[in-house]
């Protein structure tokens, strides 16, 4: 877990490129490890997306929701999530997240729930923001949908129903331009926002891997949402570096590598900070994936009795 | 006037709502002065304005709704206005909220209730007519229930559900049954009616009941079934002891999942053999699994099943008592059974 006595001595883009960091070799390593057998099932990483979880979570308070998918590491993450259960969750460890009952995609902590089905998880979200509104929390509720979810109508649905009843909901669509190995033009007619804006909800679109310049949209966004009790749309257009899941990218290489040097959110954030802050950083975090991970191979595996 | 099964429905709810604030009800046209499409919600919103919402017709997004609701500690209470329309639901059903409590190790409760009615007999045809509870009952954390022409059964039952139940629970009404009348002690006196508890279910929500023709001797036959086919299969029962001297037993649960079979067995073991009956088709249904088990617990036992033809309920009423299980089928299956 990131010291915080360190955490409040950085500077705001700093504290952000730490948690862009530490999502960054948290995936790296998993996929890495992937090969040698040590987790189980399968794995979405989040690479050369970070800028999004790190500029719209921080910003949110601590009574809000985050509603999340398949591709849910870095959320977790960016919320504050320890590594060591992460990682043994994917390891099907006692220790995990959910005691190795869902593994990567179905995480619950604190106030983030993920699940793994396409298009779902979007009325869940509008359903805690509608009961936190009847409960006057002044809580609100975030969704994280891809490109490929807008292919589902229960979406739709939702977007009417939190119009109609003016739900505090952020939909938050990561645009990274390929469905597993889909090309978002194949698949997806019209534009983005207009799906928003045909149920009267006000949608903002950012084509940027820049965590300094989602934060502050996102965070203006937040406290709107949070005043009027409006949903509102936020798409941000990224890029996905890794595979969909483990090793099933059919993307020409040099494309890929042409995007890895014009839109890698850490490279974008290290251009502005100080050689010496970086690096104190990625020690801090190697340390920290090292210890937890190594910790998360030694956890033991739930016993057959934690199935019943 | 005779109270209804519907009546005891409706007061459930409004019972529910007056208990704990946190109820809330959504569904389809439930609003007042139409009070839903059978009335099963009538005076809801008219004494809860602020906790009864009319929706759009979105039932896969209303299913997701109320999982949110409920994993955020309301008591969402959702109306799907056919049974035939849960297939819209089913991805949240089944992928959703059943999974939730397990998967995050029981780190989250979902008190949600769907109601709706299913069944035939009315002729409205192939899709508003179907009995589907079935593709329910094998779903883990997924409790399904169905009420029974009883106080405690009926509205009872749904009351119970709804405030006490934390995990989510769907509720099989039944066209039919909604017309009936309630049974009292006095027009249950050619009965002797017990009430039984799984060991599961150590709160007494969800009574078995066992029905016997009094004064009767040991019955031959063992029936069991539940909701409206309960109500046919008690009809039976006293055509079959007054015109053909056979007599039957039967138990009538009202949790189908999951299911205990054990009041059943206990009924086999004197009677050697089981009828289920049921108004879904008869493939994979629920019958199948009763018998399974009621035979893995009791060798030797004869069993046979009564369901609905494994075909689309027509429209024709003609058609329609062809397809559906009649008393006078159950009475027919008994005679050949003894």
């Amino acid at each position: 877990m990131t010291e915080w006595k360190d955490h409040l001595l950085m500077t705001d883009e700093l504290k952000l490129y730490h948690t862009m960091y530490r999502i960054r070799r948290f995936e790296e390593t998993v996929l890495e490890e992937f090969k040698r057998g040590v987790f189980s099932g399968t794995t979405h990483t989040y690479i050369g997306e970070e800028a999004d979880a790190a500029g719209v979570i921080p910003a949110l308070q601590e009574q809000d929701i985050i509603v999340t998918n398949h591709r849910c590491h870095g959320h977790f993450l960016a919320y504050g999530g320890e590594m060591r259960p992460l990682f043994a969750e994917l390891m099907g460890k006692a220790t995990g997240v959910c005691g190795g009952r869902g593994g990567s995609q179905h995480l619950h902590w604190r106030n983030l729930y993920s699940n793994g089905v396409q298009g779902g998880i979007v009325p869940i979200a509008a359903g805690m923001a509608l009961a936190e509104k009847h409960k006057g929390s002044h809580a609100i509720a975030l969704v994280f949908i891809g490109d490929g979810t807008l292919g589902q109508g229960v979406v739709y649905e939702t977007l009417n129903m939190a119009s109609l009843w003016k739900l505090p909901l952020l939909i938050v669509v990561e645009n990274n331009h390929i469905a597993q190995t889909t090309p978002t033009t194949a698949v997806v007619a019209g534009l983005i926002p207009a799906r928003f804006e045909a149920f009267g909800i006000q949608a903002t679109e950012l084509d940027s891997s820049d965590v300094m310049e989602i934060a502050p949209a996102a965070k203006k966004i937040e406290e709107e949402i949070r005043m009027s009790e409006c949903p509102q749309a936020l798409i941000l257009n990224t890029v996905r570096f890794g595979p969909h899941s483990k090793g099933d990218d059919t993307r020409p290489q040099a494309e890929m590598e042409e995007l890895k040097g014009a839109r890698d959110p850490l490279k974008i954030s290290a251009a502005r900070l100080k050689a010496a802050e970086i690096e104190a950083v990625h020690r801090q975090v190697e340390a920290e994936v090292h210890q937890a991970f190594d910790q998360a191979l030694a956890d033991p595996f739930p016993a057959a009795e934690a199935a019943l | 006037m005779n109270r209804t099964v519907l009546d005891s429905l409706n007061d459930g709810l409004l019972a529910a709502l007056k208990k704990n604030d946190d109820v809330l009800l959504l569904g389809e046209d439930i609003l007042d002065p139409y009070g839903g499409a059978f009335k099963a919600t009538r005076g809801c919103s008219t004494a809860f304005p602020e906790r009864v919402i009319t929706t759009p017709i979105s039932e896969a997004g209303l299913g997701g709704l109320c999982a949110g609701l409920a994993l955020r500690g309301q008591r969402p209470v959702l109306e799907i206005m056919f049974g035939d329309f849960t297939t819209l639901l089913a991805d949240q059903l089944i992928n959703h909220i059943s999974k939730f409590r397990w998967m995050y190790n029981n780190s989250v409760s979902l008190p949600l209730v769907v109601r709706t009615p299913m069944g035939g007999r009315r002729g409205y045809g192939p899709t508003h007519s179907q009995t589907l509870e079935k593709f329910y009952l094998g779903v883990p954390g997924l409790t399904v229930a169905a009420p029974l022409a009883f106080e405690e059964a009926a509205g009872g039952l749904l009351e119970r559900v709804i405030c006490e139940t934390n995990d989510p629970v769907l509720f099989i009404e039944n066209k039919l049954q909604y017309l009936l009348p309630l049974h009292t002690a006095a027009d249950q006196n050619e009965f002797i009616q017990e009430k039984i508890y799984s060991a599961a279910d150590s709160d007494h929500r969800f009574p078995t009941y066992r029905f016997r023709i009094k004064g009767a001797p040991a019955a031959a036959v063992t029936l069991t079934a539940y909701g409206y086919m309960a109500e046919l299969a008690q009809q039976a029962q006293l055509k079959l002891a007054y015109d053909y001297e056979i007599f039957t037993e039967l138990i009538a649960p009202t949790r189908l999942a999951p299911f205990d079979v054990s009041a059943v067995v206990d009924s086999v073991r004197q009677s050697g053999k089981l009828l289920s009956v049921e108004e879904g088709s008869l493939t994979l249904g629920w019958g199948a699994e009763v018998l399974a088990r009621t035979a893995e617990a009791h060798s030797g036992v004869e069993v046979q099943r009564l369901a609905a033809l494994d075909r689309p309920v027509p429209a024709s009423p003609a058609l329609e008592k062809a397809v559906l299980p009649q008393v006078e089928d159950i009475i027919d299956r008994v005679r050949k059974m003894v």
